[in-house]
Parts: structure tokens; sequence; C-alpha cells
């Protein structure tokens, strides 16, 4: 914690107190988060409890928890979690697996490491949306690189019911693996040589070496890569929506869109929203626990 | 060995990029073709295309028309098509235009507003005592986490009640929005490593606290306001759902509008590619630009390295 200036000294009581700046500083901010974030919601949780469509002009019925009742219950929506769930497996699996990967290699000697590593890091600042849209072009069956590369003729990437949620799943592994790089990087390089000249003096196999001080020492923020990337992956909406449009691929987002955006279910799709927000929430919390404790170290 | 393993990873890497950047530059007839081109005479006739609007010829143009034709329309005509003009011999523009001008007004707009209001409030947080800081903190990014959907549905009901559907404003304020959490997080990081002993030397020299705010601390957070602008531009730049539920033609950014592209007809996938590339470029440049700050960036200022 930084030292602070002492409120009681002359120098501090000169113009606006420390309070007043301190409040004309903090609290605009507070109460435009609590305008155009929190009062929006606090309307959406009443709309979660009445029958209120936002396409008709008949006024909103009370009608208690017969929204969440029914969200709860219908295997439809239970499925959406379930693919949810799948997608997210699979996708933060990937982006582990390969980021993890491609910083053990970059974190040798390697030529022009800053420009590689800048280059690797171009996918995950583009936009979702368009990131989606020229994978399309890419998956295409007859003329698509990725089968030409492969030597599939036609095979169908994103109409196949069974492959769609996994090709959107590998774009996603494409397009955010670097992040998962950029941060084992940051812990890869912050481990002490020492340890390791020490380790090579007792002849530790190398596998040794690995899980006994390389893998503690980088997982605090392998950590954070992986909970920041699950509740990114949980909140899936324009890659999914943009590349294909199967019931298979109908992520929890996707499914809350359709409802309040095209069945225009306005008060099931607030609770709904409901649901997923504390879901979020939850995430977010944790993520914030091993975001202090990194800054901390 | 090492060095070609990492030269692998780069080309699977930046494949998918190149491949949509030269398939801007390509002529129709070989964007998609079996096996693919590689190797082509590139040319603009994409980029032309991405900003007229056009319409399929019937028959061919006159040789004297197209002899006087500048070479942009002389590009289209070779494609069998001509551009739309007005009364006056104006060439119209197509939707493209606008959806690129809409997204540098809401994304600097709201860069500018999130930084600004972000940039105070980290300060606040930074230097004076708040009760329950850490509770305000957590408030303050538990909104950056919101999913996008969960907020739209009330905000549209919302700005269907005042008349924001579709403005440039409703827009601005939810990026504001959106990036002030994230602004906060990250100035309060930087600002934090600006020593304090700088802001007490200026108060002991009779300044007020705000000039010293003003002439001291700003001046040494330069480096990091440009940094987080940077990235509140690109969020801004890249968002997608929120312009999609929220807007409709006149204040739809680029993201909803060059996927909704495909559809219609038959896909000219040069002009699709060539909107991706012009949209793509901007960000590429930026993140060269941010390379030092990325991963402070992506962790909201919490590990500078």
């Amino acid at each position: 914690m930084l030292a602070r200036l002492d409120p009681g000294s002359a120098a501090a009581r000169r113009g606006l107190s420390d309070i007043a700046i301190r409040n004309v500083f903090i609290v605009p901010t507070i109460i435009f988060l609590i305008v155009f974030n929190i009062f929006p919601l606090i309307y959406s949780l009443g709309y979660s409890f009445t029958d209120f469509r936002a396409s008709s002009n008949d006024a909103a019925n009370f009608v208690g928890l017969q929204n969440y009742r029914e969200l709860l219950s219908d295997p439809y929506v239970w499925n959406n979690f379930t693919i949810t769930a799948k997608y997210v497996l699979v996708s933060v699996g990937g982006q582990v697996l390969v980021g993890f990967g491609v910083a053990l290699l970059l974190n040798r000697k390697v030529p022009a490491k800053g420009l590689v590593t800048t280059l690797l890091l171009l996918p995950m600042m583009m936009s979702m949306a368009v990131v989606g849209l020229f994978w399309q072009l890419l998956y295409s069956p007859s003329w698509g690189i990725i089968n030409y590369a492969l030597g599939l003729e036609d095979f169908e990437w994103l109409s196949d019911a069974e492959v769609a949620l996994y090709a959107v799943a590998l774009t996603d592994i494409w397009m955010w693996s670097p992040f998962v790089m950029l941060l084992s990087l940051a812990g890869l390089s912050a481990i002490p040589q020492h340890l390791y000249e020490a380790a090579a003096i007792d002849r530790a196999s190398r596998w040794y070496t690995f899980t006994r001080i390389t893998l503690p020492l980088v997982t605090p923020l392998l950590l954070i890569a992986i909970i920041f990337r699950t509740m990114e992956a949980f909140k899936t909406f324009d890659l999914a929506f943009i590349m294909t449009s199967m019931d298979s691929t109908e992520l929890i987002a996707i499914r809350l869109y359709k409802m309040a955006f095209q069945e225009w279910q306005t008060g099931k799709s607030c609770a709904m929203a409901y649901i997923v927000l504390i879901m979020v929430l939850a995430i977010t919390n944790i993520y914030v626990k091993y975001l202090n404790q990194a800054k901390a170290r | 060995m090492l060095v070609a393993l990492v030269f692998l990873v780069l080309i699977i890497y930046l494949l998918p990029l190149y491949w949509i950047s030269s398939t801007a530059f390509k002529p129709r007839s070989l964007a998609t073709t079996v096996p693919p081109t590689v190797l082509f005479e590139p040319e603009l006739t994409a980029f032309v295309k991405l900003f007229t609007a056009r319409v399929q010829m019937r028959g061919e143009v006159e040789p004297e028309v197209y002899e006087k034709a500048p070479w942009y329309e002389k590009r289209v005509y070779d494609a069998g098509e001509r551009i739309i003009k007005d009364a006056d011999g104006k060439l119209e523009s197509s939707g493209y235009l606008s959806r690129f001008l809409n997204s540098i007004i809401i994304a600097v707009t709201s860069t500018f507003l999130a930084v600004a209001m972000g940039t105070l409030t980290a300060y606040g947080f930074s230097r004076f005592k708040m009760p329950g800081e850490q509770d305000w903190l957590f408030f303050i990014l538990s909104t950056r986490m919101l999913p996008p959907v969960v907020v739209a549905i009330p905000m549209f009901l919302m700005y269907r009640t005042v008349g924001l559907v579709d403005t440039h404003i409703g827009l601005i304020i939810l990026y504001t929005a959106f990036n002030l959490s994230f602004s906060v997080w990250l100035m309060k990081g930087f600002i934090d490593e600006i020593p304090i002993e700088y802001e007490e030397a200026a108060l002991v020299d009779g300044y007020t606290r705000m000039q010293a705010f003003f002439k001291i601390v700003l001046p040494q957070a330069a480096t990091g306001i440009a940094a987080t602008a940077v990235f509140c531009f690109i969020t801004a730049w890249n968002e997608y759902a929120f312009a999609l539920m929220m807007t409709n033609s006149r204040a739809q950014t680029a993201p909803p509008y060059i996927p909704s592209q495909l559809g219609s007809g038959v896909t000219d996938w040069t002009v699709i590619a060539a909107g991706t590339f012009l949209f793509l470029v901007p960000v590429a440049v930026f993140t060269f630009l941010l390379r030092k700050h990325l991963l402070r960036g992506v962790t909201f200022g919490a590990i500078r390295k």
C-alpha cells in the first residue's frame, strides 16, 4: 500500500479539502456506473417476475417466480448450459495447452523474440465478430484453405452438428491461446535462474525440474489466465453467433439473445439474464481474489 | 531446430491474417479457387467496390465512356458492373463508409470520456483513503464482467423509452460505461507507480492539490494515459454485441455491418476481405505501439512485469 499524504499538514489544506477532491474525482464515475449498469439491472430484476413482452403493448403482469421455475425445468435451457460447458472446457483447455506450450518454446533463446511475441499476440487484439467472419472463409468446405491443407474434400466444418461447436472452439483457441502465452511468459521469465542451476547440480531430471520448479512457479499467473478465459468463454456470443446458427452451437448467451431480441420474451429473458449474471459474478469474485494475490507478490 | 519450430508456430498463427489480407487484393475470379491461389497480381478493385454502390451492367459499356472513366471506374466496368451516380454525376457511396465513420466517432468519443473519468477516479483511489476501497474497486471491475446481452436487454427498453436506440450517443454511453472500469483499474496501476514525493514537494512549494495533480501527476502519467486510451479505443472499435442489439443503420458501427454483407446475394469475398482488412489495420498498428503494455492491459493493471 502506498504512503498517503498526511491530511493534517498545512500543505494539504490549501485549496479544496482532500475529502472534497476525492469525492469530485471518484463520485461521478460511481454514479455513472450505477446509472448505466446497476439501475438497468434493477429494472430488469423487476421485469424478471413478469410476463412482459417488449414487442406488444400489453402491460406487464406479475407472475412471481414462474419464469425462473420454467427456465430451470426446461430441458432445452439445460441443453444450452451443457453446450456452453463443453465449449468452455474444449476452448479453454486448448488455449492452455497451446498457449503454455508456445510460451515454453519462446522462453528460450529465440532470435527477434520481442517481434515474434508481438506478432503472435495480434489475433487476440482483433474483433471477435470479424475473426468469426474470416474464419468462415478458411473453413469453407469447397475452397477453404483448411480443407485444402488437410486434404479433406467438402468437409462441413460449420454445418455439421457434431463438429461445428469444436470448429468454433478451434477459432477461439487460435485467437486466445496468445493470451495464455503472454501470461505464461511473464511467469516463466520471473523464475530465478539459480533454481534451475541448483537442480542441474543435483542432476534432477527434466521432468522433475518441470513439475517441481517450472509448474508451481507459473501456476499463479496461469490460474489468472484460466479463470479469465473461462469467464469469457462462458459469455461467448460474437464468435459462435457469427460463425454458425445451429442448435448444437447455441451457447447460453446466444439463447439469451434470441429469447430477448427475436422471440421478445422480455420478462423470461430478464430472469435468464439473472441466472447467467449470478454465475458470472461468482467467477469474477474468484478472479479478483487471484488478481489481488498476484498483485501483492 | 528451435528456430524452425518457432517459425512454424508463427506461420500457423499469421496464415489466417495473411489469407484475409491477401484476398482483399485478389481479382474476384481468384478469391475462391481450388487449389487456393497464392501468387497473383494485386489490384485495388475490391476497395473501389467496397466504397461505392454498384449495379450489374446489362451488355457492354460504350468504348468512349470507358475511355473517359477514371481508373477506379474502369476497374468496376471490367468486373461487368457500374457505379451508381446521382443526377450531378457524384458517386454514390456504399454503406461501409458511414459505418467506418460511425466506428471512429463512437470509439474516439467514448475513449476520451472513459479515460478522462477513469484517470480522475484512479487518482482518487490511489492517493486518498476511501472507506470500503476494495469493495468499490471490485464493484467497478464487476461492471466490466457483465455479459453484454444481460446489460443490453434493460438498456434497450430504457433507450426505447427515451429515444436513444440507433443513436451515436446511445452507443457512446454504453462503451464509456464498459471501458470506464478498465480505465480506472489500469490507470490506478500507473498512478500508484508515480512517487508520492513529487506531489509532496509541489505542495510544500505552494501548489494546491489540484495544481499538483494537473501540473505534476498528469504529465508523469502521460504514457499510462496513452496506453489506456489505446486499449479503450481497441475495445470500443471491436465491440459487436451492443452494436448489434442497439443500432440498425444510422449509428451502426463496422463490426455488425461487415458480417451482414455475407448473406446478401452472391458473396463477393474480395469486398468482404477489403472491408475486414481496413478494419484490422488500425488494430494491428496499435498493437505494435502497445507491445510493452499488453500484459498490464489484459490483467487490468495487476501484473506489470
